[in-house]
């Protein structure tokens, strides 16, 4: 991963497979996030905007600890504040760091209809580039999370790009790096899966949250950012995480359809090249060319 | 902290109390859930809100602010009762078995023995020991001493070892607390019993069955300190303790976490009234000369006959001489008592809230402030503001524009009355942290030193040159027009290589101290050369052939290079002592007191956590931290680990003049309190607290209309009164509001985000309303009691401010005039308000 | 916001399609990503100036520190060596880079003369002597040489000095040193609030 370039698993809007697809062995990256470490300090969100160079907006109180209601093109890091009174009687603080989830399949590529404007790496990172986005948001109704978002001035999405700048050169993301707790970690799948699963357990043993677990949904192929909860069964408690997160079917419905028409043009394409060669034959290179 | 941040994880389990570290001291607080996730530590937080740092714990309880005496005596009284104490150390290590005077009175009535009423002020000469050495098994006898001892501390202390006797500390601790039950608890704080019970079994579970393995840390911060009974709030913790045996171990201890970079060093620099560097006591005019001074602040041991005292104290002319030699250099000598009438003599209480209270009364006439911002911090911000109008002049030094350089346009001052206030104000523009370079010490007493990394901006020049330049013009205009006593400010000793702008290096060193002479340790036959810098505060002489700046800072930088610049980062302990990583005070120990952590026997309590411990082959303490000790003091002499006391132990009970109101800590009421006291309701708050009296100290009662309770603190996005003027943390946090209870909010017809006004005697707060699950309704004394909270950050300079975005009143026009009687902090927790819609 | 943040190997994946359908190309299609803004930056090791934890930090300005950059603060993060912290910031920590640029510094000596409603700038050298000239002006006004009992006090009544939380000890020293000589009594710190 120290090289300056990444490889490509999945390219949006693209006909076709992507290129050189599998032929190198490369670890796939994951973010966990223990919700019962965080402390709602916001560490990562100041992280986040500092590295990234992002502009200030402004907020405004609204009766929670929350910087705003939901993640901006310009605020991509948000730590989601709930006041969560149990069934006991106790009261619980939940709070959970909302930023893209680099899922496995992502519905933002899913619906993106501009060739290249979303790609997802082979490690895992799902990265928007702006160079070939069309701005026309259909990858916002792709996302189960609500994560791109528009920017009017510059008619482009932007999301959390799993600071994929420093990932390339060998380091951890930038709120990774800053969360005081640890609540944060940065690793391969396997180990954060490992590493999610084994505080699980510890939360359900040692510290009475018999229903603590690991969120990565399947519904999605699981994701490249998961939480440990201290109540599974719960997700919608934590800001709104969903339950089940799809591609929602619309997108679906669509790029089906798509997929086919595409599908024929490659395939009389193919048809074309073939009798274009049984026609012709093969076109040889110029005399002059093979020597240098 | 006794302790340090990263030895937290060695615990087993946290008390939180007074502090709210997962959001003021974040990356600390990773300490903590360290111990959480490793070792399945568990963690108690009491406080009057549910914190971000309650949503770690694994048990909450919400206190009444400012009863945590009420709860943590009833910890005491909970431990004794079912027998969850650490005896062995009590009985070698404190002065449990100590005999008290027959003179000396419990507080039945909220009074103590000695209280003379017309000046609110204890004679303290009944709190004492008694002096008869080992009365174990004996019977009392009456003390025919007592009445004509003189108020100094007995040198052969009568104990009993049984800890039997009726005036036996531990005895007359026990009676003291017997009156702290659960039910009493529950009144005055609030907690119901049934969940005090369950916190007090948790933290005692500690000492179950009395094995002495396992370890609890205490942890709090100015939510203990910040009230006029916040010093006994700290003992008391302390005093527990003690009795649990946790003092000197690893995991354990008493965790003061400061509130800012370097108040710890301001603290050992002795920026402070009543001090001088290395906690060295300012003259008083009764000190006629150096030898009257060093007699009366160097304590004589004072303990059983056959146990040994290190008195640590006893070196006090050492450090006092050093001190005077590095002020005075060769003006200071023998034959004029090393210059000791060059300093100030105090005859009163000079600190924080006598400065604008003498400032306000006329007698103040000009002030220096250093990105101190008075006006903002309060308490009774109008009254600062008011005080600062009769001052001649004002010099501020900042990076920001304040509120304090700008008290004279205030909200609510016109143009025609600014035309009035004849206050010169000079605002110099300093150098911001990354501009310059120096040390500062943390809460875990390491000097770090740092780098500058850019030049200042614009003009702005280093705080140190302004200071410089400021003193050798006031020292020039003395050489040439002279003055009253000019002889201190000529012979102050300036020898900086670049005397115009005095490098922060150069005055490390000097803090340092060197030799003056050759001088040859006896014990080592090490010889420091005159101009050489001192390996440590156990070179210094009282002959004047030593110098030094502050000698608890001596080691610091030596010969061998800047010793609080070391970037070691291996940790062979795995304790996390790091020891060759910055420098700690004293000499690099990074546990205080950590021979307690060791039976008397000098075999650890634990032996997978072991600090230090006695070795018998080299006859020497030896381990993985410096030991806070006498290196070769052989367990079998029975020397006190508590090495700065006289007595060599820990202070169950503070005898004589340790503490202004009583040996033990006694619950009182906050100033401004919902109900009497229900120990004594004839003495509901402390009888030494001093209330001022000019027209702007009011003090509010619940009959007029202020009956919620109180409480100002922090917020994790915003530092103090700096981040205001930064835009990420605006952003984060982007106006004040003020936490209230669901209950109330439903009572009063508040919605969230909703203006709405505090009031208090003193001042009026506007601002939005958090409406919130996270503080609840209380039950005190049977009656309803609501609680609310807000935080400080705002003022009326700021991003915000300026874009006349809030309402500009700062949270400290609320907070009155009344300060702890020992440590001297105001009491800006838990006063009376009310709530009403703005 | 920069918004061209990335280059895009647009003709390698062009270039790609044709031959897709084949099943396989042995030229992976790459993206490249934005280079790192602090991998020439210089590195200055300094500590937070907030709470008590004393974070280490590091300071990354622009330049390699040669005579004619003037370095420019692009970055601070966490020391990851530092024991305690090990890399990590909170909100405050990680917020420094704009507190160091930051537009609000005060850039300019001022001040404000008696009943005026405004700010004046004021050179360095004519504060200075004005300030010591009312220092010693206060000094000479309030100073006690002896009190009623005549014993000898040395004070000085009128001048009080209240110092900040993020003074460095060495500055506190000197503090110490001047304003106790001046018989300065009323020495006061946000250590004791």
């Amino acid at each position: 991963m120290s090289q300056a370039t990444l490889e490509i698993r999945r390219i949006s809007g693209h006909a076709g497979s992507v290129p050189g697809a599998g032929l190198r062995r490369e670890f796939e990256v994951c973010k966990l996030i223990d919700t019962t470490t965080c402390i709602g300090c916001k560490a990562c969100e100041v992280a986040c905007l500092e590295w990234n160079g992002l502009t200030f907006s402004e907020t405004t109180f609204n009766n929670s600890y929350q910087t705003m209601p939901e993640t901006q093109w310009n605020y991509w890091n948000l730590i989601k504040f709930n006041e969560h009174e149990r069934d006991d009687g106790t009261l619980q603080l939940l709070m959970r760091k909302d930023q893209c989830m680099h899922c496995e399949e992502p519905g933002c590529l899913a619906a993106c209809p501009a060739d290249g404007a979303i790609v997802q790496y082979v490690n895992g990172i799902v990265d928007f580039q702006q160079d070939h986005c069309i701005g026309c948001g259909y990858c916002m109704t792709g996302c189960p999370f609500n994560i791109p978002k528009f920017s009017p001035t510059a008619r482009k999405v932007f999301k959390c790009t799993l600071c994929v700048d420093r990932v390339t050169q060998g380091l951890e993301p930038a709120c990774i790096k800053s969360c005081p707790t640890g609540c944060l970690h940065f690793g391969t799948k396997p180990e954060m899966k490992e590493l999610a699963e084994s505080r699980a357990a510890q939360l359900r043993e040692e510290s009475g949250f018999a229903t603590a677990g690991v969120y990565d949904p399947a519904g999605i192929g699981g994701t490249h950012v998961i939480y440990v909860l201290h109540d599974a069964t719960n997700p919608e408690a934590y800001g709104g995480l969903p339950n089940d997160p799809r591609i929602p079917w619309t997108v679906k419905l669509w790029k089906t359809p798509l997929k086919w028409i595409g599908n024929l043009a490659i395939v009389a394409g193919l048809v074309g090249v073939v009798g274009h060669y049984l026609r012709f034959g093969p076109k040889l290179p110029p005399e002059e060319e093979e020597r240098p | 902290m006794t302790n340090g941040w990263i030895d937290i994880k060695n615990t087993d389990l946290m008390l939180i109390m007074g502090g709210n570290p997962a959001e003021n001291h974040p990356c600390g607080f990773k300490w903590a859930i360290e111990a959480k996730r490793d070792r399945n530590a568990k963690l108690i937080v009491v406080d009057p809100r549910f914190t971000r740092t309650a949503s770690t714990a694994d048990l909450f309880l919400q206190i009444r602010a400012g009863t945590d005496i009420a709860f943590l005596g009833g910890l005491i009284n909970y431990a004794l009762e079912n027998n969850r104490i650490a005896k062995e150390y009590l009985i070698n290590y404190t002065n449990a078995p100590f005999l008290i005077q027959e003179g000396f009175k419990l507080p039945e009535d909220g009074l103590y023995s000695g209280f003379d009423e017309a000046t609110k002020t204890y004679d303290k000469a009944t709190w004492n020991y008694q002096p008869g050495g080992e009365v174990s098994g004996k019977v009392a006898e009456g003390d025919p001493l007592a009445a004509a001892a003189p108020p100094t501390l007995p040198p052969n202390v009568a104990y009993d070892l049984m800890l039997q006797h009726p005036r036996c500390v531990l005895q007359l601790l026990k009676k003291h607390y017997s009156r702290y039950t659960p039910e009493v608890v529950e009144r005055i704080t609030g907690i119901p019993r049934a969940q005090f019970l369950k916190a007090a079994d948790l933290f005692t579970s500690v000492r179950k069955d009395g094995d002495l393995k396992k370890v609890a840390t205490i942890i709090y911060a100015v939510g203990w300190t910040q009230h006029t009974f916040g010093t006994q709030i700290i003992r008391t913790a302390a005093m527990l303790q003690l009795l649990m045996g946790n003092i000197g171990r690893t995991g354990g201890g008493v965790n003061a976490l400061r509130g800012h970079s370097n108040i710890q060093g301001a603290t050992d620099m002795a920026g402070i009234f009543d001090n001088l560097p290395g906690y060295l006591k300012v003259p008083v005019p009764a000190d006629s000369d150096l030898a009257a001074y060093l007699k009366r602040i160097t304590p004589t041991s004072s303990k059983p006959g056959p146990w040994d005292s290190f008195n640590y104290w006893s070196n006090t002319p050492k450090f006092a001489v050093s001190f005077l030699k590095a002020m005075y250099g060769d003006a200071a000598t023998k034959q004029n008592d090393f210059a000791f009438h060059y300093l100030p003599k105090i005859d009163r209480n000079y600190s924080w809230v006598e400065i604008w209270d003498n400032m306000y009364r006329g007698s103040i006439k000009g002030m220096l402030a250093f990105g101190m911002n008075g006006v903002m911090i309060g308490p009774d911000q109008q009254k600062n503001i008011d005080a600062l109008k009769k001052a001649d002049w004002l010099v501020v030094g900042e990076i920001y524009p304040d509120e304090t350089s700008e008290f004279w346009r205030a909200p609510g001052i016109t143009a025609d009355e600014m035309k009035k206030i004849n206050t010169t104000v000079y605002r110099l523009p300093c150098a911001g942290f990354a501009e310059k370079d120096g040390s500062m010490t943390n809460s875990a007493r390491w000097l770090q030193w740092k780098n500058a990394a850019v030049p200042p901006p614009g003009e702005a020049r280093l705080d140190q040159d302004i200071v410089a330049q400021i003193f050798l013009r006031v020292r020039d205009l003395y050489r040439k027009e002279g003055g009253k006593f000019p002889d201190p400010i000529l012979n102050l000793t300036w020898p900086y290589i670049d005397p115009e702008h005095p490098a922060l290096s150069d005055l490390a060193k000097e803090i340092n101290g060197k030799a003056v002479a050759d001088i040859t340790d006896p014990a080592t036959k090490q010889t420091i050369r005159a101009g050489q810098q001192l390996p440590g505060f156990a070179f210094l002489r009282d002959d004047g052939s030593t110098s030094c700046g502050n000698w608890i800072y001596s080691g610091c930088w030596t010969e061998a290079g800047p010793q609080l610049a070391r970037r070691g980062t291996e940790d062979p302990s795995g304790l996390g002592i790091y020891p060759n990583w910055a420098w700690s005070w004293p000499a690099n120990r990074r546990v205080l007191y950590n021979r307690a952590s060791c039976d008397p026997a000098g075999k650890p309590w634990d032996p997978d956590r072991r600090q230090i411990w006695w070795d018998e082959d080299s006859h020497k303490w030896i381990g993985n931290d410096v030991p806070d000790f006498k290196p070769d003091s052989n367990p079998k002499d029975h020397m006190g680990p508590f090495i700065m006391n006289p007595e060599g132990v820990g202070r169950i009970f503070g005898p004589l003049a340790a503490f202004a109101d009583g040996p033990f800590p006694e619950y009182y009421e906050p100033i401004e309190s919902p109900i009497a006291n229900p120990l004594h309701p004839n003495q509901s708050s402390n009888p030494v607290v001093k209330k001022f009296n000019t027209p702007m100290d009011k003090y509010g009662t619940i009959e007029q209309g202020f009956t919620v309770v109180c409480t100002t603190y922090r917020l994790t996005e915003h530092y103090h009164y700096w981040t205001k003027n930064n835009p990420m943390n605006v952003q984060l946090i982007p106006e004040p509001f003020i936490e209230i209870p669901v209950e109330l909010a439903d009572e009063m017809g508040i919605r969230g985000a909703q203006k709405i006004k505090v009031t208090s005697a003193r001042g009026t707060y506007i601002a939005k309303a958090f409406v919130t699950h996270r503080i609840k309704p209380m039950t005190i004394d049977g009656k309803k009691v609501y609680q609310i909270g807000l935080p400080i950050h705002q003022g009326f300079r700021g991003i915000q401010e300026d874009a006349e975005k809030d309402a500009r009143t700062p949270a400290n026009l609320l907070t009155p005039t009344v300060y702890d009687p020992n440590a001297y902090t105001p009491e800006f927790k838990g006063f009376l308000v009310k709530v009403e819609k703005a | 916001m920069e918004l061209s943040r990335r280059t895009f190997l647009k003709s390698t994946l062009v270039g790609g399609v044709g031959v897709s359908v084949l099943g396989f190309d042995l030229t992976p299609v790459y993206a490249q990503t934005q280079t790192l803004k602090i991998s020439r930056a210089s590195e200055t090791r300094s500590t937070c100036p907030y709470c008590s934890v004393s974070c280490g930090v590091i300071i990354y300005t622009l330049g390699d520190k040669a005579k004619n950059a003037i370095p420019q603060v692009v970055h601070v993060e966490g020391d990851p060596d530092h024991p305690i912290n090990r890399g990590t910031l909170c909100p405050k920590g990680s917020s420094l880079e704009q507190d160091i640029l930051n537009d609000r510094r005060l850039l300019k000596p001022q001040v404000r003369r008696p009943g005026a409603t405004d700010w004046e700038d004021i050179s360095w050298e004519q504060a200075y002597s004005e300030i010591a000239q009312r220092v010693k002006k206060t000094r000479e006004d309030s100073f006690l040489e002896k009190d009623a009992q005549g014993k000898t006090v040395n004070r000085c009544e009128g001048i009080a000095f209240t110092g900040g939380c993020t003074d460095t000890n060495e500055f506190n020293y000197l503090v110490v040193k001047t304003m106790r000589s001046l018989g300065v009594c009323y020495l006061e710190n946000q250590a004791r609030v």
